[in-house]
């Protein structure tokens, strides 16, 4: 009796199974398919990108099929890796985002090691402060920002209008309260017993960050660096308000300004300069893709 | 032996520091150590952050020659321009619509990446994120050369369909949907990491449950997804509708606000009026009408986070 009970229910089970794999497999089907689509609407800017960066001048203004490249050829990247003007913006984007990397480092682990650890008067209003700050856009504080630079440089007698340093001390407000925000989650999530331990071995306060938080919440710190690495790299508004020479210029404003002469749009050239700055960025993701990531979510999802 | 330590630490300061001066001088050692770690972080916000958003109040209260008080001018001054109107509206069109379907592509997208085996996730997910990385301004030069007047590729491809010559950054309809379609381009990647990660963290056991008791997809999606992650969209959205609505690079570039100051926003609006009018008053009072919904957003994702972090 039991016996035909098994047999029974073993077929129309099997059945069963066999139709929802099989709507798994449609379902999967169906998910590339709307994956493929989507990856074209998200890939087609950069690759057309880089199609126009390998056509020649009198290719684009020819009336040929836009999406292909019927004559490659590398004048492009010559010219612009030729010219002092292209490669005096590329290294001063490069001094200014390596240099406000290490200004947000220095800034910030201190800080979030102090916010994560030290419970202080205030402490807890500072991490929200922090936290608002970030939040508040670069397109809200420019204006005031470039008044009080010219009221400073008044004062002084120090150029800071129209000088490319001054974006060094600029683009920390952009990137330190947010490194700080997921550092002090990165640091709070340390185990206490590890610098209870360290701190009854006698070491000092210093010793803690340095021998245990910086080891331990590297894979924070990799990310809090590429965040404010891509931010520097990326950050327009402020250089495009703030410098105006040629010679101060850093890559995106540089870019925009200079290789549009006028209605005359050298658009092989403009593609290239864009590739060659998106570049760094891409890098970067390419080979440290989760830290990326991890720094992106981190916002949400710690604290 | 460290709890035992460590917990007569926390008593002795609890019962207000009766141990002794060693425990005091340590205290204040410690406060004055932390003090100093976050000094640096103090000055920068006080001198770079605060104190120019507090001069962007006292600036929107002068003339244009910043000579003179004019109390409330500047705004009454706006209220009656028309432009400033079409900016406010533009600007509400703009984030709204942008966030809607960026949140909307995310969600849809994040899921198609679930779905697929975990072996080619990664990779998806990396070609899926590429628009978030590319510099915006760099990014939106490509849209530019894309939507061009005389060798628009779009243009091309859909004049085989039969589809007219559309003017992308011509006319009103079009410059407007156009500068919304590329932020929905750069902004839906990040949703679809954000609810990526969301949806990783929800519970297989919840699926299984629901399955058990006869859900189909849609209740799977309504009653157990959408709950589990209500936090994490809260604050995204939230997040993008501030970043939307300050966005400056992707106007700027594409139209400058034009066609006549159709395709404006607040930020483009005031780059114009206070840097290259040079009205440096009015510019800032401009950009100070971004304050209010910054705030309300900024309130509701503090809400959310420090629930979040209660809960955790």
């Amino acid at each position: 009796m039991s016996t035909v009970a098994i047999d029974k229910a073993g077929p129309s089970r099997k059945v069963k199974y066999g139709s929802m794999s099989r709507d798994r497999a449609w379902a999967l089907r169906w998910s590339y398919f709307f994956l493929v689509l989507f990856a074209i609407f998200f890939l087609t800017p950069p690759v057309y990108m880089l199609i126009t960066s390998l056509k020649s001048s009198a290719e684009i203004s020819a009336a040929t099929n836009p999406w292909w490249v019927f004559h490659p050829t590398l004048s492009n990247y010559v010219e612009l890796l030729s010219s002092n003007q292209f490669l005096r913006f590329f290294w001063n984007s490069s001094i200014v985002s390596i240099v406000v990397v290490i200004i947000t480092m220095v800034i910030s682990i201190p800080a979030a090691f102090a916010l994560a650890r030290m419970k202080f008067w205030g402490s807890a209003t500072l991490a929200t402060g922090v936290f608002l700050t970030y939040l508040i856009p670069d397109s809200l504080l420019f204006i005031p920002l470039f008044k009080m630079l010219g009221v400073v440089q008044d004062y002084t007698g120090i150029t800071l209008l129209n000088r490319w340093y001054v974006l060094l001390f600029i683009y920390p407000t952009l990137t330190v309260p947010f490194c700080t925000w997921i550092m002090i989650g990165y640091f709070a999530s340390v185990p206490k017993e590890l610098d209870e331990a360290a701190l009854i071995d006698g070491a000092s306060w210093l010793q803690t960050l340095t021998r245990i938080f910086i080891p331990v919440a590297l894979p924070g710190l990799i990310a809090a660096t590429i965040f404010a690495f891509t931010v520097s790299w990326a950050q327009f508004l402020y250089p495009l308000v703030f410098t105006t020479s040629v010679d101060q210029l850093v890559l995106p404003v540089g870019i925009t300004t200079t290789l549009i002469k006028g209605d005359v749009f050298n658009w092989g050239q403009i593609m290239t300069g864009a590739l060659l700055g998106a570049a760094p960025p891409l890098i970067i993701y390419a080979f440290l893709m989760d830290y990326y990531i991890a720094g992106l979510t981190a916002g949400a999802t710690k604290g | 032996m460290a709890d035992v330590v460590v917990e007569r630490g926390r008593v002795a300061r609890a019962t207000g520091a009766r141990k002794g001066k060693s425990l005091r001088n340590a205290l204040g050692r410690k406060s004055t150590v932390a003090f100093f770690l976050t000094l640096p972080l103090i000055l920068l916000i006080a001198l770079l952050v605060l104190y120019p958003a507090f001069y962007s109040v006292h600036l929107a209260t002068l003339n244009k020659a910043m000579t003179k008080f004019v109390g409330l001018g500047n705004f009454t001054f706006l209220f009656k321009r028309e432009t400033f109107w079409m900016v406010v509206q533009q600007s509400c069109i703009f984030a709204i619509t942008a966030v809607i379907f960026k949140a909307m592509i995310g969600f849809v997208v994040a899921h198609f990446v679930h779905n697929i085996p975990a072996k080619g996730q990664r990779k998806w997910r990396g070609m899926l994120l590429v628009p978030w990385v590319i510099p915006p301004a760099m990014s939106t030069l490509a849209w530019l050369w894309l939507f061009d007047p005389s060798y628009s590729a779009f243009n091309y491809t859909l004049s085989f369909f039969g589809v007219g010559p559309i003017p992308w950054l011509g006319e009103t309809f079009w410059a407007r949907f156009s500068v919304i379609l590329v932020n929905v381009w750069y902004g839906a990647p990040f949703f679809m990491i954000m609810y990526l990660a969301a949806l990783k963290s929800v519970p297989d056991q919840l699926y299984e449950a629901a399955a058990i008791d006869g859900a189909n997809w849609w209740q799977r999606i309504w009653y157990v997804t959408l709950p589990m992650m209500r936090n994490i969209i809260a604050i995204t959205t939230l997040f993008s509708l501030i970043v939307t609505f300050a966005n400056f690079d992707i106007v700027r570039i594409l139209t400058s606000g034009g066609p006549l100051d159709t395709t404006h926003l607040f930020a483009t609006w005031a780059f114009q009026v206070g840097i290259q009018s040079s009205d440096i008053p009015l510019g800032a009072c401009v950009s100070l009408f971004m304050v209010p919904i910054l705030a309300v957003a900024a309130i509701f994702i503090l809400r959310d986070v420090t629930k979040r972090g209660n809960e955790a």
